[in-house]
């Protein structure tokens, strides 16, 4: 039975991680070659993980499924990443970003945490200039900046509409910097598929060579996962498509609590699905919701072109319904906007499916050039995808999974309920709380690899000097070899019909329908079945072409799509269990008379932790959240 | 649509390779050319036939793992387009395609469309990164940076790494993939301080992985899916001059 001890640091919320870092245990440089670090992941925050722990002179193997580290999915965020810098002079603080992310996150994230996320964001910004990440800039040479969703100020630095492309290289060439060094040694197209756990700690991993197919072991004396999210258990989603939640599940199952698993962002601005092959629905930069107009035609059923339609029939929903933030409100609070308007019957496009968005007013007051140079790659991507010139006509969006604000429970110090296995970025459910701003997922991740993990990492790892390489000829890494191969073998076995794509596409409806941007009692209930139902026949009906000793695509989509058929059926759990909306996760049963997530702090004010229990159900486990220095409100952004 | 498929097919890297052709039906115009592939491949796993493995991931055009001849040319003849974003809008009902993993040297083909780019890690690795610790940075205002130089650093720093450039090439020269990365740095006061040991590395480095010379044709400028410019060889070069 797992306990979970948060750890937070006494004192004032300002003070608790220079405190925290004052207290750290540290190892000595001599003895951290002696160390070894597994990272897997090699996104914007586990590429800047394995490279600051390089720096340190920690012995790092990293591993990602792609051909090289630089194409993580984090390479596909658009809009920005936040820093608390005020270089506006627009009233921004640590503090304000603080309480933006705990007001965002709709107060079901944790103070401490936050708080020191907040405060670590301005050193982000400086270290990725220093190492030549190209942030957009003022004429007079400064930094420049741009607003986001959920918050008053502009706090966002960027780079074009291409922000996580040019941090996620910068952390790149850092990685390459300590490649060279020979701190870091990289293993790509790898595929964890075990967790190995010895004595109650993290002691190393079970890797598939996706080339060979060979299985391999590797050891260290602590685990990093910087794996990322779950989205693409919608099938449908905005992530790259071989994202996946593997390697956090078979920590789940090794007994890392996994949590807040509902608590997934569904983004309001992707280019909407136009066919039944689709694989993925792109993302639009909520950044362009700075100078894009929400609206849709006032009358139900409106079938004129855009553009025929006059100012006074258009329904600017967003800014009717919150005058403050207008356009600009959280994703959360857009995206159910958007599904409003379109299940009341005035969606646009083809299908009905998808809302305006509109730079008619922007082009005319800004002009054409300076709207190209925000956005101009978006606006190409666009026009790719669907043939649509935004400079003329609306964009057509709809909202599309995104981000997952749930994942493996870490205290403050990053560590999961598995001694020596710590989770980071997307992977950790930690700073987000039941609703992630825009711009803040880089921040985080960054944040996490640079700043927080290799002070929290060393404290852990100072007793571990003692220890000697770890072997990985012990019973431990045998028996979950075996279990490995075994389930290799499984899959490949059944021989049915239908292939991995055809249970992953059924089963990101089943989540969409039941445990997407609006939840009820009735449909999570009927969700539950039908998962359990789909899973048993994935078991008896599944087709893999090829073998095991090779490359085999097929083979690698099988067991991401077994992984997720056990995982939906958490979230849907954790969904039920939450008989109340807040953020992301929106109960039908609890909303506000006008339709805004309705919390009940008396009953849900907790983080909820689910250990893994063979075949019984799942375990909850409270993590009580205490709000010391914010006080808990209605979320209102009107 | 329907469409007949002429697509490499080997079994790893050391064995031969051979075209086989495909039929398939059922193609949409506004499916992207991978979830072309990506229908194919449903159909012929339904058949028990094995797929065509080929990299593909984000989707949008931005993580460089997708790439393939279409045609005779790199990710297709549309302009600025990955193979992932290229739409089936701009093939006709009833075309042959005829579909190719990159060919060159330094990158061996790994299986059917699949090829070893690490050869492109080993250059990064060379010296392609600004030698800054975790923690030593000023302020990230303490260095003004012309809007113009800033500008022009990002426009090479968009490179994706797919070696679209070298596949295009007739001596598969990895030089404008170099050339980003050194113009990015170039430009940038950030990058000043190691620019001759910088250029010197990744050159050594990238005759050393056997990619080949430049002799300025242009290829690579007409095929990259990120529209980076043939200048960008002109200041590696310049670079490269002034380092000795």
């Amino acid at each position: 039975m797992i306990t979970l001890n948060s750890k937070i640091p006494e004192g004032p919320l300002e003070e608790k991680w220079t405190r925290y870092k004052k207290e750290a245990k540290l190892v000595n440089p001599a003895n951290k070659k002696k160390l070894d670090i597994i990272v897997v992941g090699t996104g914007i925050s586990g590429a800047p993980a394995a490279s600051s722990l390089g720096e340190l002179g920690y012995n790092v193997k990293v591993f990602c499924y792609q051909d090289t580290p630089r194409r993580a999915h984090s390479v596909a965020a658009q809009g920005g990443i936040n820093a608390a810098k005020n270089y506006k002079n627009d009233g921004d603080s640590v503090y304000r970003l603080f309480y933006d992310v705990i007001k965002g996150g709709d107060f079901r994230a944790r103070e401490a945490n936050v708080y020191r996320i907040a405060e670590v964001s301005n050193q982000i910004i400086d270290h990725f200039t220093a190492i030549g990440v190209p942030f957009a800039r003022e004429y007079g040479g400064t930094l420049t900046t741009r607003s986001f969703g959920g918050v008053q100020v502009s706090r966002t630095f960027y780079s074009s509409g291409q922000t996580g492309q040019q941090v996620l290289l910068g952390a790149y060439s850092s990685l390459n910097r300590q490649i060279k060094a020979g701190t870091v040694t990289m293993f790509p197209r790898r595929e964890m598929l075990d967790l190995v756990v010895i004595d109650g700690k993290a002691r190393g991993i079970i890797v598939r060579n996706l080339i060979t197919g060979e299985i391999e072991r590797h050891s260290a004396h602590a685990v990093v996962l910087a794996t990322g999210g779950y989205g693409t258990i919608y099938y449908l989603s905005t992530l790259a498509v071989n994202s996946n939640a593997s390697a956090a599940w078979k920590a789940y199952k090794r007994g890392a609590a996994f949590a807040n698993p509902s608590f997934v962002q569904i983004h309001p601005s992707s280019v909407p699905q136009m066919n039944e092959f689709q694989s993925k629905l792109t993302l639009m930069s909520e950044s362009l919701r700075n100078d894009g107009r929400v609206w849709v035609p006032k009358a139900k059923g409106d079938k004129r072109p855009a553009n025929e339609i006059p100012e006074e029939e258009r329904d600017y929903y967003l800014e009717r319904r919150y005058p403050a933030f207008g356009n600009l409100v959280p994703r959360d609070v857009a995206s159910r906007a958007a599904k409003e308007r379109c299940d009341a019957g005035y969606g646009v496009g083809p299908t009905g499916l998808a809302v305006n968005l509109d730079f008619r007013d922007a082009i005319k007051k800004q002009g054409k050039k300076a709207i190209e140079e925000k956005y101009g790659n978006l606006f190409e991507m666009y026009k790719d995808i669907t043939g649509i010139d935004s400079y003329v006509e609306p964009m057509r969006i709809y909202p599309a999974g995104h981000y997952t604000m749930g994942g493996l429970w870490v205290d403050y110090e990053l560590m999961t309920t598995i001694t020596g296995l710590f989770a980071i970025g997307e992977a950790n459910f930690s700073d987000h709380g039941a609703n992630r701003l825009g711009a803040s997922s880089l921040m985080q991740g960054a944040g996490d690899g640079y700043f927080i993990l290799p002070y929290t990492i060393s404290n852990y790892l100072a007793p571990e000097i003692k220890v000697p390489r770890i072997k990985t000829d012990t019973p431990e890494f045998q028996e979950a070899e075996e279990r490995a191969v075994e389930r290799i073998n499984r899959l490949l076995s059944v021989k049915g019909k239908q292939t991995a794509t055809d249970f992953h596409k059924r089963l990101g409806k089943i989540m969409w329908d039941h445990c997407g941007m609006t939840r009820t009692e009735a449909g999570l209930t009927e969700a539950l079945k039908l998962i359990g139902e789909l899973r048993e026949e994935f078991w008896k009906d599944l087709l893999v072409p090829g073998s095991a000793d090779e490359l085999n695509q097929e083979l690698e989509k099988a067991g991401r799509v077994a992984d997720f058929l056990e995982l939906g059926e958490l979230m849907v759990t954790d969904a039920l269990n939450r008989r109340e909306s807040c953020g992301a996760h929106f109960r039908e049963e609890s909303q506000t008379p006008d339709h805004e997530a309705l919390r009940n702090d008396d009953k849900f004010a907790y983080v909820a932790a689910w250990e893994y229990n063979n075949d019984q159900p799942p375990v909850l486990h409270r993590e009580d959240l205490k709000f010391e220095f914010v006080e808990l409100k209605q979320r209102s952004y009107k | 649509m329907k469409l007949k498929l002429k697509i490499w097919k080997q079994k790893n890297a050391k064995s031969d390779g051979a075209f086989e052709t495909y039929d398939l039906d059922g193609v949409a115009p506004e499916m992207s050319f991978v979830e072309m592939l990506a229908l194919l491949n449903q159909t012929l796993a339904q058949q028990g036939r094995e797929p065509v493995a080929f990299d593909h991931d984000c989707h949008e055009g931005i993580c460089g793992s997708c790439g393939m001849y279409i045609n005779g040319y790199p990710h297709g003849l549309v302009k600025g387009l990955t193979t992932c974003l290229l739409s089936m809008r701009h093939f006709k009902d009833g075309e042959t395609i005829v579909i190719e993993p990159w060919r060159a040297k330094p990158f061996p083909v790994v299986k059917d469309l699949i090829v070893d780019r690490s050869a492109l890690d080993k250059i990064q690795v060379a010296g392609g990164f600004i030698s800054v610790t975790t923690g030593a940075a000023a302020d990230a205002n303490a260095v003004l940076v012309s809007k113009k130089k800033s500008d022009l650093a990002f426009d090479s720093a968009v490179c994706i790494g797919c070696g679209a450039c070298v596949a295009a090439c007739k001596n598969a020269s990895a030089m404008l993939f170099v050339s980003a990365k050194i113009s990015q740095y170039a430009l940038l006061p950030q990058g000043r301080p190691e620019a001759k040991e910088r250029v010197r590395a990744m050159i050594a480095e990238m005759d050393k992985q056997a990619f080949g010379s430049c002799s300025n044709t242009g290829a690579c400028e007409a095929q990259c899916p990120k529209q980076i410019k043939l200048f960008n060889i002109a200041r590696l070069n310049r670079e490269y001059y002034k380092s000795y």
